[in-house]
Formats: C-alpha cells, sequence, structure tokens
C-alpha cells in the first residue's frame, strides 16, 4: 500500500506543475498589476517596487524564478500585506480554516448519515419526506443567507453565542461558522446515503442476512450501511479539499481570520503571490483529499482494492 | 408419509401486492406440507407464485406485499410471529439459499465471516469457534482450498462455488428445513448437476426436509419425494413424484412435461450455396493486472475456429459460460474485431468497415439473450423496430415505414395494433419477437441468434422455437444459433458446434453429435441437459416393471 502511496503522489507532481504553470500565465494576462493603486503611484517608486519584485525581468524570468523558489518551500512575499510572505498568512490562517472545515465536515458526516439512513428505513414516511425536505431545502439556501440569519438569531437576538469574530478561537465564536458550514454538507450527505441505503436495503445481499435472522441492527449497521456509505466517500474528496481551505462567505461575513478570503481578495488586487500560493494549497488539498478517497474506497470495498 | 411429522404445514397462504393502481393477488390460498426428512418440489413458470409463496413463510416480502392464512413450523405459525421470534427461527431452523449465487453474498465481506455470522447469532458461537465450524462447512461442500478460500471475497469466486457458500451457510446450525429457491438456474448445466448431487448426497447425511423451488421438472424427478405444481398462484396438482411423471393429471402439469422443444431440422444439402465463412477466426482480450498492467496477458476468447454456414442452414454453436460462444458470433458479424477470414457472399469482411458498408451490414443481423434490455425503454415498439429502415432505407415515407412495421409484426406474429406501446408493457416472449421483426424487418440473410429463448419460460420457449422455424421455411434464412440450451439447439440445428475455452470440442451433424456424442465433455453437457427426458423415460419404465411384476 505504501508504494501505491509513494506512486499516486509521484504522479501528482506533474498535474500540480502543469495547474502552476496555467494558473501563472493567465494571472499574467489579466491586465493592471499588485500596484496599480488608485492613486497612481510616483513613476520612481513604482520603478522600485518593480525591481524589488522583479516584476521588471521578462515573464519566463519571473516564472523560472518562482518556480525554483517554490522547490525551495518559498511561496514569495505577500505584494499587498507588505509585512507578510504567502507562508506567514498561510501558517496563520490555515490551521483556522482547517479547524473550522474539519469540525463541519465531522458533523456533517454524523448528523447526515443518522438522518439519510432513518429516512431510508423509513422510506415514504413522514420522517423520510421530513428529511428529503429539510435536505432540500439546506442545499438551496445558500450560506450568504444562512450566515447573517443565524447571527442575527442567536447572536443578536437571543444574545447566545456571539454574532461575529474569532476571539481567539474561543469555542462559543466557532459554534455558528461551523453550523454554516455543515448545514448544506449534512442535506447533501443526507441525500447521498438514503439514495443508496434504500438500494442496498433491496440487494440480494441484505435480502440474505435478513432470511439469516440477523437483527435489524446488525443487517443495518454492518450490511447496508457499509455499502450506503460508498457514494459519500466518493463525494467527500473534493469536498474536503474545498472546506478545508475555507470559505469566503463565511470567513467574511462572521470575521473569521482564515484563509479562505484571500481567494478573491489576492485575485482582485493583483497580488500575484498570494493567488499563486491559494492555488498550490488548494491543489495539494484536492490531491491528497482524492488520495485518501481512493484508499479508504478500497478499504471498505475490496472489489477495489490495488494489489 | 402420514407417519412421520409434518414439520411445516402451510394452510390457505394468500399473498399480495398493493400497487399504485390496484392490488395483485400472486397467491391465492396455497396448501402444502413438509414432513420431516423429505424432498419437496414446487414447480411453475415464472408468475405463479412460487417464490413468493417462500418468501412470505421467511417474512421476506417486499414491503407493499401482505401474507395471510397460517404456517405452522412446529406448531408457530410463522406468519404471525413477531420480527424478534421469527428471526430465532429463520437461519437457524429454517434457512434458505437463492437463485442468485453472484449477488447474495455482500461484496464486502470475507465468506468466512459471512458464513460465521448466522453461528454467532443464533448459536451462541464465539467468533472463533465459528470460524472453526465454517472451516469445517466449505469443506463439507467440497470447495477446494478451504482453508485460504475462508478469507476471499464473493467476487473472487465463481457462481457455483458461491452457491457452495450459501448452501454452507444455509447448513451451519443444522436446520429441519432448507428452502432452495431456484438455487441452480443462473448456473451452467454441469455446474447445476453438481450443485444438485451435493444438496441430495447432505440431505442424506444430516436429514433436513428440502423445499425445493424450480421451473424445471427435469430436476424434480431426480431430486424431489414429492411435487407441487403451481400456476397463477395456485396449486392446480400435487403428488408423488412417480406419480405425477407417469400419469399427470392437469392439463398445465402434461404441458409442462412436454414443453421440452420438438422436433428437427433436415440438413441443407452440401450444394447449398455458401453465405458466411469463418476461417481461423480468433478473438483475444488483453488482460491487465497490476498497476501499470505489468502482469498483462491475453485471454484467448475464440481460438483459431472455423465454421461455413449455408443458404437456409441452422448452425447450433452449445458450450457454458466463457466458453467464447458469443463472441465468436458477436466476431463473425464483425460487431468485434477478430483476426483471421471471415467471408461473407465471397466479399472479404476482415478488411470491410461495416459501419459505412451498410448494404453488408443489413444481410447480417443479430438477436440477443436479454428481451428486456435490449429494447429501448423509451422508444415505442414501431419505432424500435423501423430504426433500422431509418438507416438502410431513409428514402421512406413515414407512411411506408408504418407498413413495414406492420407487415413485421405480423410476420412475427403480434397484433400490429401493438407497434404504439413501449417494451415495458409486453411479456418476455413478446419482446423477443420484438426483437426479431426489429431484425427481420431488414430483410437479412443471416440472423445472429445469441440464447434468444434463455430467458424464457419452456411454454414460450417453444413458441419461439416455432417462429424461428416458420421465418427460417419462409425466407431461406441461415441462422447461427447459440446457446447453453442443448434441447433447443437439437431441435433447430442442422449441424452443431461444441464449444469449450474458446476450442471447438465436436462438431458435426445434429442427430449424430446428440446420438453418439464422441468427447467426455459432450457427453457430461448432454446427461446434464437432458436429466427431465431422461428422468420421463427412467419413470416410465419403473412404472412399466411395476405394473408387471404386480401381473406377475
Amino acid at each position: 500500500m505504501l508504494s501505491y502511496v509513494l506512486r499516486r503522489l509521484a504522479t501528482a507532481i506533474p498535474t500540480l506543475f502543469v495547474i502552476i504553470t496555467i494558473s501563472f500565465f493567465l494571472m499574467r494576462v489579466a491586465p493592471g498589476g499588485p500596484f496599480n493603486l488608485e492613486r497612481p503611484l510616483e513613476a520612481k517608486v513604482m520603478e522600485n517596487l518593480n525591481r524589488i519584485y522583479h516584476l521588471n525581468e521578462p515573464l519566463w524570468r519571473q516564472y523560472l524564478l518562482y518556480l525554483s523558489n517554490l522547490l525551495h518551500g518559498d511561496l514569495g512575499p505577500s505584494f499587498v500585506y507588505r509585512d507578510f510572505s504567502v507562508g506567514d498568512l498561510f501558517a496563520a490562517g490555515l490551521p483556522v480554516s482547517i479547524q473550522l472545515g474539519a469540525s463541519a465536515l465531522t458533523l456533517a458526516l454524523i448528523i447526515g448519515t443518522v438522518l439519510g439512513s432513518i429516512a431510508a428505513l423509513k422510506q415514504n414516511s413522514t420522517i423520510d419526506y421530513l428529511v428529503v425536505g429539510v435536505a432540500t431545502f439546506g442545499i438551496t439556501i445558500p450560506p450568504f443567507v444562512i450566515a447573517p440569519v443565524l447571527s442575527l438569531i442567536f447572536g443578536v437576538s437571543l444574545g447566545w453565542l456571539p454574532a461575529g469574530g474569532w476571539g481567539n478561537g474561543a469555542l462559543p465564536n466557532k459554534i455558528l461558522p461551523i453550523v454554516t458550514l455543515a448545514l448544506p454538507q449534512i442535506a447533501i450527505v443526507a441525500r447521498l446515503i438514503r439514495g443508496a441505503m434504500i438500494e442496498a436495503l433491496r440487494s440480494d445481499h441484505v435480502r440474505t442476512v435478513r432470511a439469516y435472522g440477523l437483527p435489524t441492527r446488525v443487517v443495518v449497521m454492518v450490511h447496508a450501511l457499509r455499502a450506503a456509505i460508498l457514494p459519500v466517500v466518493s463525494y467527500l474528496g473534493p469536498a474536503a479539499a474545498a472546506l478545508l481551505t475555507g470559505s469566503i462567505v463565511v470567513e467574511t461575513i462572521f470575521g473569521i481570520p482564515g484563509v479562505g478570503r484571500y481567494f478573491v481578495q489576492a485575485a482582485l488586487n493583483r497580488d500575484y503571490t498570494l493567488v499563486m500560493g491559494t492555488v498550490v494549497v488548494v491543489s495539494i488539498f484536492v490531491v491528497v483529499f482524492n488520495m485518501i478517497v481512493d484508499l479508504v474506497y478500497a478499504w471498505l470495498d475490496p472489489r477495489v482494492r490495488y494489489d | 408419509m402420514s407417519t412421520t411429522e409434518n414439520v411445516l404445514s402451510v394452510r390457505d397462504l394468500k399473498v399480495s401486492f398493493k400497487l399504485a393502481d390496484g392490488q395483485v393477488d400472486a397467491v391465492r390460498g396455497v396448501n402444502f406440507d413438509v414432513a420431516s426428512g423429505e424432498t419437496v418440489a414446487i414447480v411453475g413458470e415464472s408468475g405463479s407464485g412460487k417464490s413468493q409463496t417462500v418468501m412470505s413463510l421467511m417474512g421476506l416480502l417486499a414491503s407493499n406485499g401482505r401474507a395471510s392464512g397460517e404456517a405452522l413450523y412446529r406448531g408457530e405459525d410463522l406468519l404471525r410471529l413477531s420480527p424478534r421470534k421469527l428471526n430465532r427461527i429463520r437461519g437457524d431452523k429454517i434457512t434458505m439459499i437463492f437463485q442468485e449465487p453472484m449477488s447474495s453474498l455482500d461484496p464486502l465481506y470475507r465468506i468466512g465471516r459471512q458464513i460465521a455470522e448466522p453461528m454467532i447469532h443464533h448459536g451462541g458461537l464465539s467468533p472463533k469457534a465459528a470460524r472453526a465450524k465454517a472451516l469445517e462447512l466449505l469443506k463439507l461442500v467440497r470447495i477446494p482450498n478451504a482453508e485460504r478460500r475462508l478469507d476471499a471475497y464473493p467476487h473472487e469466486m465463481s457462481g457455483g462455488q458461491r452457491q457452495r457458500v450459501m448452501i454452507a451457510m444455509a447448513l451451519a446450525n443444522d436446520p429441519d428445513i432448507l428452502i432452495a429457491d431456484e438455487p441452480t438456474t443462473a448456473l451452467d448445466v454441469t455446474i447445476q448437476a453438481e450443485i444438485l448431487r451435493l444438496l441430495k448426497d447432505l440431505q442424506n447425511r444430516l436429514g433436513m426436509a428440502i423445499v425445493f423451488i424450480t421451473h424445471d421438472l427435469g430436476i424434480v424427478r431426480r431430486f424431489a419425494d414429492r411435487v407441487y405444481v403451481m400456476r397463477a398462484g395456485e396449486v392446480v396438482e400435487q403428488g408423488a413424484v412417480s406419480e405425477i411423471f407417469v400419469r399427470p393429471q392437469h392439463p398445465y402439469t402434461k404441458m409442462l412435461l412436454a414443453a421440452e422443444p420438438e422436433g428437427h431440422k433436415e440438413p441443407v444439402p452440401d450444394t447449398a450455396p455458401v453465405l458466411l465463412q469463418g476461417r481461423g477466426v480468433s478473438v483475444s482480450f488483453k488482460i491487465k493486472e497490476g498497476f501499470f498492467g505489468k502482469n498483462s496477458f491475453e485471454l484467448k476468447a475464440v481460438d483459431n475456429l472455423s465454421l461455413t454456414l449455408r443458404q437456409g442452414q441452422t448452425i447450433g454453436i452449445v458450450g457454458e459460460s466463457g466458453s467464447g460462444k458469443s463472441t465468436l458470433g458477436r466476431a463473425l458479424l464483425r460487431l468485434i474485431s477478430s483476426r483471421g477470414e471471415i467471408i461473407f457472399e465471397g466479399q472479404d469482411l476482415t478488411g470491410a468497415d461495416l459501419r459505412r458498408d451498410r448494404p453488408l451490414r443489413r444481410q447480417l443481423q443479430i438477436v440477443f439473450q436479454d428481451p428486456y434490455g435490449s429494447l429501448s425503454p423509451r422508444l415505442t415498439v414501431g419505432q424500435i423496430i423501423t430504426e433500422g429502415l431509418l438507416v438502410h432505407e431513409p428514402e421512406l415515407s413515414r407512411k411506408e415505414r408504418d407498413r413495414r412495421a406492420v407487415e413485421a409484426l405480423k410476420e412475427v406474429q403480434l397484433d400490429p395494433a401493438m407497434r404504439n406501446r413501449y417494451p415495458h408493457e409486453f411479456s418476455g416472449g413478446q419482446r423477443q419477437r420484438i426483437a426479431i421483426a426489429r431484425a427481420m424487418i431488414l430483410k437479412p440473410k443471416v440472423l445472429v441468434l445469441d440464447e434468444p429463448t434463455s430467458a424464457l419460460d419452456r411454454s414460450v420457449q417453444k413458441e419461439i422455437v416455432d417462429l424461428l422455424r416458420k421465418l427460417q421455411r419462409e425466407h431461406n434464412l441461415s441462422y447461427l444459433f447459440i446457446s447453453h440450451d442443448l434441447s433447443v439447439v437439437r431441435a433447430l440445428a442442422d449441424t452443431v458446434i461444441v464449444m469449450k475455452e474458446g476450442k471447438v470440442v465436436e462438431e458435426g451433424l445434429t442427430e449424430d453429435v446428440f446420438a453418439r456424442p464422441q468427447k467426455d465433455y459432450t457427453k457430461e453437457l448432454m446427461a446434464a441437459a437432458f436429466m427431465s427426458q431422461e428422468a420421463r423415460r427412467e419413470a416410465e419404465r419403473e412404472a412399466a416393471s411395476a405394473k408387471e411384476a404386480e401381473a406377475s
């Protein structure tokens, strides 16, 4: 298995290289630069800045320079957050985003699985319709509506939880962002589990274990659920990569110092290195999580195991 | 029989299903008894309610199904037990094996664990003890390398082996009754015979009663003590096997007994023009194993095979699954690529691109095995059968196409008024007629029939065989008839090719091969396939000698 992991990581390197190359040049096609502010800088100042950040050199040189720095683990300085390197920004923000994302994901998995299973077991009952209805609702209401509403109810009206802010990572501050992130995921997981569970409960091999008098608990937990969780595992790879790298909406509305906000801010400010840094980090997450998904899938389903 | 105690007695069992458009009564008041240690067969065609009868006893009806009546197992009514109490009986004292060996085991767990699970729950065995017992059981059902197979996953085993695993599971808790729901239908004939022998042997050693559900009366004779014949949810005839085979009372039983397709075909003269010829045809598939296909090897599905099909001739190609017979049929039509020469009316097809060479393509048509899968559910029957005309005769007007559709449907003896309906409204036999009409509308010269009767009940099979005969007579068609079903081949083909692992085992005139099979494999196939006819003859002989003994 270790050799499989190493091979997978090795094949990921060319993928990352292509992503980095395309992003690098694509971004430079966009007009403007990091120092084109509303009030133009003096020509001399501009020239100095460009020299310091190597922006005066030909594009291919800048590209090679970026690659060689990247190989040394240096993501470069941020153009806009002048006192910080891109590495510093991620070191500060990424743990926050991962914490929120991972909590939301765990919550979504547990609640979604339970809800989906109950709905499947009571198919076409009131509970089933309720779960499906709520799930549809959860998927359709965007987080930029959920977040302020939650904040308004629990933060402002009831005053149970802080309406926003990070509070240095105090638990009450985390609850609303986590719930906002988790709600749509709960809905998706519940729907996936419900569908797959209904199919599993009707399958021949579940009929077999029922015919052999195994208690419902074993039939559902051991035989049906393992089959039902497979589509969720496939969904989880890209979903985890997206959640763990932060959400711009949630971070902006609740004022959380994660990395999600960098996606948009950096692109708008033409903060070249920060954009590239985000691309690199997200790509690595996607590659790693897809691999984890494949490993978990193979662990759950012997039919797709690699020898 | 009356001296032994009944372990199961079913009275006035009714099963119905609630559907959106009303109620379907699948079982309408069935009575039967099972004495301890005996084998009872319930026989009927699809839709007779035989499976639902036993499903209701095991509490396995679909959620819209309801059962009423009484099913007493040692004084307890199975239909009225709470789920918890029922769970104490099913899997322990009453066990079941199913028709679908490929999907009846959980693909995600090792078979050792699956065999052990009921023992742990019912017998209270420790996982370790259950595993040891599972190993014993695997040996009992004669699985080779039992120690290693204990840790295998279902997908690593063949259909026959999986059915053995199911039997092992069924025997684990020393049951009183083993219900076998068409346990051999999905298996090749030779494997079928092995499984039946195994079941019989185990019954002799362990003494459980067997309730055997089947559509095949042939199996019953060898296997069962008593038979119940079911039709449309009712038992139409019952009695001892020896009685029913010799003196069937109900017309339906008589029909089932006589349902083997009959007649044979006169071979065409050697002077008949050659239509399709294959010389040294080989098809191989690359099987990739390991990362980057390091251990890839070539599987020869068809290995250097030659045949000549003359006008009006039917060549029967027989073999078990994996013998390459379907692959050969597809290669001859150039639906898959192959090596060797394929010549149609003097023209070498090997180089021809049949996607472009339309006139050639329309001469060579195919009918598939699965009448449910091979018709698009979203097109009407009229659209399905005229689809080929759109390609081959695009100049036809809509009206003209419709006229041809009517003609084609009449030809396969379907009501042309049905052409605006969708495939799901038709039965299996009717669908197969539609598939034949779709091929016939193009007026082909060669028809490849890939197991066209295998998915059908015997009585329907017979009708399709008659239809194919009629079409061949009227249009001087040539058939390549691919089947694992020897009785159909015997009735239809003038020459026969027996295939195994891509190679020809034996070939010759149908009459010769069936009367005097030369190779062991062919003999084995025949013995397994003609159980029911043999059984009938045997029963008649026995009855005759009994009468003689009485007279003297």
